[in-house]
């Protein structure tokens, strides 16, 4: 009996935390009719946001995923003072606000910031593509570390050191032995950091201007949307940034390699 | 030829691990390193393998210095105590590995995996991943592996030590005729005296980071070197300074000459043999190894008191 309990209490609560609110989403973007929300979503100014968000992450998330594996292998198998610091360093962009992160970058690159002369060499990094990234690629930075770090551990360094002794040099013992194990989990931190680099709002949304048409998001395009009593089109908007995550998920589910 | 290592020492934060050891081996030998754990067996075979870098001494390799030599191109074959098998690659492909790498044709490499897969007996297998393999499986592919690129060295780090009990006598056993086969020089760690004698055909027992003994199974076992070879290589009594085999404890039932008075305290029947534990009427405990036979005639059970004397006995000097 408490097992039941139990049970639709774990999926009461999941159904009111997360599907009720996202399925409400998905069902007002549809209020006043298909087509409506099909125009909304196909104005160039929403093709733009969508096309900007898809950018920032095909940049954010390789860089990231390269990044992240190097970083997660220096954390278990490097030997080197300050790796303990390192590693809470990781961890910041999830213990702090996003927000925070996008006036960090304003702080950094605007007028009077260490680096805001760039500007004047013809280098606009606020209020352009190159600060949306940099802030996307902050806060979507401890994903892949975070999914490979555990992995790396439990394989241990046995399998690694037995391929150097058939012969294998460092890469060779990374592209046959070390990342076909974290493959996985390389993968899993890839979906979570789409995820993150293409529903960012706060961060981006410090740095990005939000000129529409220019350096708006797919998010902030939403946000706009509501803002200017459009709640259709932003649902509808918002059912499209779903819809890209779903899409994810699911065809990294298929790429993945069976499990032996 | 063969293997040297020259007054190697390694110390891992402030702890010595090895400590101005020198050894040599002969080229084609079968050399146990046999020690406690953290005794330094493994460091040195990982020091010889080129996984371990020495502080000061060198590696010699078939009269070469190989001490700043990576293990990649040292041509040695390594074994691990959990395998070490590429768990996401078949039989066929953790043993070709190494071929691959140095990138033989395709036809040598299928030639040279199923000659091996069949020398240990794992023929049938070869597209199966080592997670449908048994524990002993496992252990044969990776000496498969490692025998692949036909090694100048082959290095067993404690092979056995994560099988149970009755694999582990067989594969002793076929680790000895496969050596006898292959002719490789190879050295084992193990930690378990009856593994190092029944395998090697020389032994060198390690403690502390330094080598105590280096010898035949025989000469350690007749002549040990001091108290803590005696002791390692086999059981043994203390009585006073000096140190007695349990087989070497006469058990009488009348009083003759020298004996002394015990009481027996527990008969314990291990088959063949039967270990007898004593205590002395001077209060030392100690053990006598009879045959089955031997017990029986003499009708030991608790509680009796019988006589004892040591027929041999060792005294070191201090």
């Amino acid at each position: 009996m408490s097992r039941y309990v139990l049970r639709f209490g774990v999926l009461g609560y999941l159904a009111f935390v997360l599907l009720v609110p996202v399925g409400f989403v998905f069902y007002r973007a549809f209020d006043n009719g298909f087509a409506h929300a099909w125009h909304a979503v196909t104005t160039p100014e929403a093709l733009h946001a969508l096309w900007l968000t898809l950018l920032i992450a095909a940049i954010a998330v390789p860089v990231n995923t390269i990044v992240g594996v190097i970083l997660a292998l220096a954390l278990v198998r490097g030997r080197f003072p300050g790796r303990g610091l390192l590693n809470a360093v990781v961890d910041l962009p999830l213990a702090i606000s996003p927000v925070i992160v996008g006036l960090g970058l304003v702080l950094l690159y605007g007028r009077g910031g260490w680096l805001g002369g760039l500007a004047d060499d013809g280098l606009k990094i606020l209020f352009a593509l190159p600060g949306m990234v940099l802030a996307t690629m902050f806060v979507s930075m401890p994903f892949v570390v975070r999914e490979v770090v555990p992995v790396l551990r439990e394989i241990g360094v046995e399998q690694e050191q037995a391929a150097e002794t058939l012969g294998a040099a460092p890469f060779q013992v990374f592209r046959r032995v070390t990342f076909p194990a974290i493959r996985g989990a390389v993968a899993y931190g890839v979906v979570l950091t789409t995820a993150r680099a293409i529903g960012e709002f706060g961060a981006v949304s410090a740095v990005s201007g939000n000129v529409e048409g220019k350096t708006q998001t797919l998010p902030l395009y939403v946000k706009a949307q509501f803002d200017n009593f459009d709640t259709s089109g932003a649902y509808a908007a918002s059912v499209v940034l779903a819809v890209i995550a779903i899409a994810v998920v699911v065809s990294l589910r298929i790429l993945q390699p069976k499990v032996h | 030829m063969g293997i040297s290592v020259v007054e190697v020492s390694k110390r891992f934060n402030g702890f010595t691990a090895l400590d101005q050891v020198s050894l040599a081996i002969p080229e084609g030998s079968l050399t146990a390193l046999l020690g406690p754990s953290g005794s330094g067996k493994s460091t040195l075979l990982r020091v010889i393998a080129g996984l371990e870098q020495p502080d000061t001494g060198q590696v010699l390799l078939n009269d070469v210095d190989v001490t700043a030599t990576p293990a990649r191109e040292r041509g040695i074959g390594m074994v691990f105590q959990h395998y070490a098998a590429f768990k996401h690659m078949t039989v066929y492909d953790n043993v070709a590995f190494g071929l691959t790498i140095r990138r033989r044709p395709k036809s040598e490499i299928r030639a040279r995996v199923h000659e091996l897969l069949e020398l240990v007996q794992l023929e049938g297998l070869a597209q199966r991943y080592p997670s449908q393999l048994s524990g002993g499986q496992r252990q044969r592919m990776a000496l498969a592996r490692a025998l692949a690129v036909e090694p100048s060295v082959l290095l067993l780090d404690e092979p056995f030590g994560a099988l149970d009990a009755r694999v582990r006598k067989e594969l002793r056993a076929w680790l000895r005729r496969l050596h006898d086969e292959v002719h490789v020089t190879t050295i084992i760690v193990t930690h378990d005296q009856e593994e190092a004698m029944e395998v090697a055909g020389q032994i060198a027992v390690l403690n502390e980071g330094r080598i105590e003994q280096v010898g035949s199974p025989r000469e350690l076992y007749d002549r040990p070197a001091n108290e803590f070879v005696m002791s390692f290589v086999g059981p043994v009594n203390r009585l006073g300074d000096a140190f007695v085999r349990p087989h070497d404890v006469e058990v009488l039932l009348e009083p003759d000459g020298e004996t002394q008075e015990a009481m027996v305290e527990r008969v314990v029947h291990l088959g063949f043999e039967v270990r007898v534990d004593l205590v002395r009427d001077d209060g030392e405990h100690l053990s006598a190894q009879l045959t089955q036979e031997q017990a029986e005639q003499r009708e030991l059970e608790r509680g009796q008191i019988v006589y004892v004397r040591p027929s041999r006995e060792t005294v070191f000097r201090r």
